[in-house]
């Protein structure tokens, strides 16, 4: 499947706009800076400073709230001394038997699996490359990574517990439990993970950055 | 704004990696299923079918959003009787209940950003299909909020699940999701999947076309 004809073959600053198509040279970005394409305003590049040591120690962080998050009960709620207390786990497990498999799907997709696969994904590339070790084939997890971000969701299942919470508090009362606050934290953490990893790193392999990329025949 | 000669990507007659930005030139050959020659990730012109396949998502989900507002979302049996709750009437208890401002932002998320992201992906598709040349720099930034804003319709989903989950006192209060909750959450990843699948490149390929020295007139 591999087409051997499709290379690299023009200047290594060259780039096209993901979203207008237009093609420029990428601007030499101190550290800080961001690069925006000059007819649509795209953001094309980024260079968070420090990039690897600060997305790992975030992306460290974050694997430590998820574990707390999902371990704990999020929420609970006392009525007429009855106290219930749910796990993210539990909620879906409910719905399941509930009969809303597919509601219960989606939600476990979104809200536990996704965000997890994501950050796995963002470890293997980070490990590797902070070990020194840039490769090529940190790629595939990186793909990984760029398709599942926009599913994980958990700033809107947060939102989502707040507003449920509102409508049951003049019901009974309401507690919110160890896994809420870290759920909290880890929404935080992990935008900012995302801000300071450079995606860039990936791609900058030893010989790709010494010599200019070779001219092809079309 | 400068008014150089725009070249894009295509008109080079170059290919851009969606993953991680590297151009590179087809085989003169042609061929069929090209790889990125950094990430190996499958190279497209621009997305394949994106148009006709944004089309049957943006039905599906217009379809959807019918019974998605119409049945109930969920169903509270309590000791003063059975209750039926749509997304509609939700919001109105919200409001009545004194927490106005939750009940904008359930408005907002569950019904206003369905609703505009339906049109405004019937318009984005609408005018690329016509090959409009009419303000591309305004469709690409409705282009970048729909993208941006439709994960937060997720936002009742997440409610309901919690509401399930934590409301379950036997003899005094059970909430249980209703078919609509099926149906609302087919309309956001219908509506998320056809965003993805619309290619922002196609608002602009028509000015690349019909002038390549001219800027854009918007």
């Amino acid at each position: 499947m591999l087409a051997p004809d499709a290379h690299p073959l023009l200047p290594a600053d060259l780039i096209a706009c993901h979203e207008c198509d237009l093609l420029q040279r990428e601007p030499a970005l101190a550290p800080g800076e961001t690069a925006r394409c000059t007819r649509c305003g795209a953001l094309l590049a980024r260079n968070p400073p420090d990039s690897i040591d600060r997305s790992l120690a975030l992306a460290c962080t974050a694997a430590v709230l998820y574990l707390i998050a999902n371990l704990y009960p999020l929420v609970g709620l006392e009525m007429q001394g009855r106290r219930v207390e749910v796990t993210l786990a539990g909620a879906l497990h409910i719905l399941w038997h509930d009969g809303m498999g597919p509601v219960a799907a989606l939600v476990g997709v979104t809200a536990l699996l996704f965000p997890v696969l994501e950050l796995l994904m963002i470890l293997a590339v980070l490990v590797p490359l902070r070990l020194g070790r840039a490769s090529p084939r940190l790629a595939p997890f990186f793909r990984l990574v760029r398709s599942v971000q926009p599913w994980g969701m958990v700033e809107v299942f947060l939102l989502g517990m707040l507003v449920s919470l509102v409508k049951l508090s003049h019901l009974a009362t309401v507690i919110l439990g160890t896994a809420f606050w870290a759920m909290a934290a880890l929404i935080v953490v992990l935008t900012l993970a995302g801000r300071a990893f450079d995606p860039r790193l990936i791609w900058q392999t030893p010989e790709q950055a010494s010599t200019p990329a070779p001219t092809a025949t079309p | 704004m400068t008014h150089r000669p725009a070249l894009t990507a295509r008109q080079a007659g170059l290919l851009s990696c969606h993953i991680c930005g590297q151009l590179a030139r087809p085989p003169a050959t042609g061929g069929h299923a090209l790889r990125c020659p950094r990430c190996n990730a499958p190279l497209h012109l621009r997305k394949p079918a994106s148009l006709a396949t944004t089309w049957a998502l943006v039905l599906a989900a217009a379809i959807l959003f019918v019974p998605a507002n119409l049945l109930p979302m969920m169903t509270t049996a309590s000791l003063l009787g059975t209750q039926h709750d749509t997304i509609m009437s939700g919001v109105i208890f919200l409001w009545q209940s004194g927490s106005w401002p939750l009940a904008a932002v359930v408005f907002f998320a569950s019904v206003m950003v369905p609703l505009l992201k339906i049109m405004a992906l019937v318009y984005l598709a609408a005018s690329a299909q016509r090959r409009s040349r009419r303000q591309p720099l305004q469709r690409t930034r409705l282009y970048r909020l729909v993208e941006f804003v439709g994960r937060w319709s997720m936002l009742d989903i997440y409610v309901i699940t919690i509401l399930v989950a934590l409301v379950q006192f036997q003899g005094l209060a059970t909430i249980q999701a209703g078919p609509a909750a099926v149906a609302f959450g087919a309309v956001v990843v219908l509506t998320m999947f056809a965003a993805m699948s619309f290619d922002p490149r196609l608002i602009w390929d028509p000015i690349a076309d019909a002038s390549p020295s001219e800027p854009p007139h918007d």
